[in-house]
């Protein structure tokens, strides 16, 4: 410590000076797109022309070919969990009692995952080639946003192998 | 061809939730004064400063390194800050070393730092992203499907993490600078703590520590004049891959492949498990340890957990390949300065540097840091001799 800390100097180590941000987040076209039709009920991706792999949500190209995507596929909100975590902590800043969980899913149609949340099922049920589907809040409260689904739950379709998952045509598994 | 180059000195500080009695500046002058006590240096011996750190959100301080200057000696000399995530301690080191290599300058000093108890890490990386759920829960929540994905793959037993946590926390308890110090760790203490993210339990996850480590790397001329063994470089690699795309090997990313790779090409290592005497890994989550013994050639695909099961990586268990045997970022997590840690801990181990951790005997030793969405990687190959 200073020599000059004298009986009148308080020990400080922090003081409270916050600051806020508020991101305007411009969408670019391919999110701008999915967000458009989001906000109508439903889910796009988009095709990659070299790899022909489909983007969830599209961000414009495919990152592994480094090629634009222009290509719209419109999803299901059926999907498969490809994996998951069982959250047992809060998330700072959003209000949602844990445990939940989180699970990593694969819409029929898309070759790539998103998170999003699980319920309406015991968690310790929940694994890997898992269907499910989307809950839609009520459409008056829907945005330009993926809260709009507000969690998936189990849909009563036989397990996907694990080598199929992300393989799953637009039109379902039928097992 | 580059110009051959060496660590000549090391400093840490010890590592703690909170260092209430020094500030970042002070944290980060702690370790380099030490690293340059070590290679009996002063400032006026460096030419250049190159100082590493996580993302500037966790400590709520924006581009850190132009209040450090000062602090880090670096007025009148050339500074740069390098940001690689997670990784950022390893490629920190790395770009230090390339610039000595290069032939750029003959002495840098290194340095990379967390103060984590000034910072919310969890909040950082929590934050909600347009056109998705906010349901990212920190860099557990990220890897805990994955670290899944790998146990269903692998067929490995349940309790492969909690034994990587155990003899983690065996390894720091010898090294006084560990954060942890639980020598009395047992698997059932480690299996009954809370689970977090389900599969990742509390004691298999990294705690949250303040701390900064240094180096000192100087040429080739310069490291044979220094008064304490060098440790050579004898290899530097570094890869990137997107986050996202589709198809992305997640579990065993093509990007830690190659990097492991290209550094065992420089450093004429055949098969790591048998060439190399000890590795300091970052492994922030216990299930790391056997999947980056895969990524990184130990190893065949799916058989990573064997080597650990069988005390392979473990110095109380007398096994052939220590892995973290400083404790690893499972004992010390001052996130910045993790990468640069386990460089610097490779090279005090080829330096025969390493007290109560040493590997008896370490000759050639591997430096290994990931960052981002097991996205970033940086890798060195010291060893005590030229090669």
């Amino acid at each position: 410590m200073s020599e000059q800390t004298t009986e009148n100097t308080d020990v400080i180590t922090g003081i409270e000076a916050p600051i806020y941000l508020k991101y305007n987040f411009t969408a670019g076209a391919a999110p701008a797109r999915f967000l458009t039709q989001v906000k109508e009920g439903v889910l796009t991706g988009q095709r990659c022309p070299q790899c022909a792999q489909v983007y969830v949500p599209p961000r414009g190209s495919c990152a592994a070919c480094g090629v634009p995507t222009e290509e719209e596929v419109v999803l299901s909100d059926k999907a498969t969990v490809q994996s998951f975590t069982i959250v047992s902590i809060p998330i700072p800043g959003n209000s949602i009692e844990p445990p939940f969980v989180v699970a990593n899913l694969v819409p029929d149609g898309a070759n790539i995952s998103f998170i999003h949340l699980m319920s309406e099922c015991d968690n310790a049920d929940v694994h890997i080639g898992q269907r499910v589907q989307g809950v839609w809040k009520p459409q008056e409260e829907w945005g330009y946003s993926m809260d709009n689904i507000r969690y998936f739950k189990p849909l009563d379709e036989p397990d996907v192998p694990v080598e199929k998952i992300g393989k799953i045509p637009v039109e379902g598994w039928e097992g | 061809m580059a110009n051959l180059a060496a660590v000549v000195g090391t400093g840490q500080t010890s590592y703690t939730t909170k260092r209430g009695d020094v500030s970042i500046a002070g944290l980060v002058r702690e370790a380099a004064v030490n690293a340059l006590n070590d290679a009996e240096l002063t400032w006026d011996d460096i030419d250049a400063v190159i100082v590493g750190k996580a993302p500037d959100m966790f400590e709520g301080v924006i581009m850190p390194e132009i209040y450090l200057t000062d602090a880090l000696g670096c007025n009148g000399k050339p500074m740069l800050r390098v940001h690689t995530a997670g990784s950022v301690g390893g490629s920190t080191a790395l770009v230090a070393a390339s610039h000595v290599q290069s032939g750029t300058f003959k002495r840098v000093l290194t340095v990379a730092f967390e103060k984590q108890s000034e910072s919310n890490a969890m909040w950082a990386l929590s934050n909600p992203q347009p056109f998705s759920t906010h349901l990212n829960a920190g860099a557990g929540g990220y890897f805990a499907p994955i670290i899944r994905e790998y146990m269903r793959r692998s067929e490995a037993p349940y309790d492969v993490g909690i034994k990587v946590a155990v003899k983690d926390r065996l390894h720091g308890a010898r090294n006084p600078l560990a954060h942890l110090q639980k020598p009395d760790i047992t698997m059932k203490e480690v299996e009954e703590s809370f689970m977090l993210w389900d599969p990742i339990r509390f004691l298999e996850s990294c705690p949250s520590s303040d701390g900064a480590c240094a180096m000192v790397i100087a040429n080739e001329e310069l490291a044979e004049q220094a008064p304490r063994p060098p440790a050579w470089i004898r290899g530097v690699a570094m890869r990137s891959e997107p986050t996202m795309y589709a198809g992305r090997e997640e579990v065993n990313p093509q990007a830690g492949r190659d990097c492991a790779a290209d550094v065992y090409k420089q450093a004429g290592i055949k098969d790591p498990r048998k060439d190399l005497d000890v590795a300091e890994v970052y492994v922030p989550f216990s299930w790391y340890e056997p999947m980056w013994l895969e990524n990184l050639g130990f190893a065949p695909e799916g058989e990573g957990w064997k080597l650990t099961m069988e005390g392979a990586t473990s110095l109380d268990e007398g096994g052939d390949i220590p892995w973290n045997p400083s404790g690893g970022v499972l004992s010390s997590n001052p996130i910045g300065a993790s990468g640069m840690i386990r460089f610097a801990e490779a090279a005090r181990q080829v330096r025969g540097d390493a007290g109560d951790h040493q590997v008896e005997g370490a000759k050639l030793a591997l430096g290994h840091a990931y960052g981002g969405g097991a996205q970033f990687f940086a890798m060195w190959v010291v060893g005590s001799e030229k090669g």
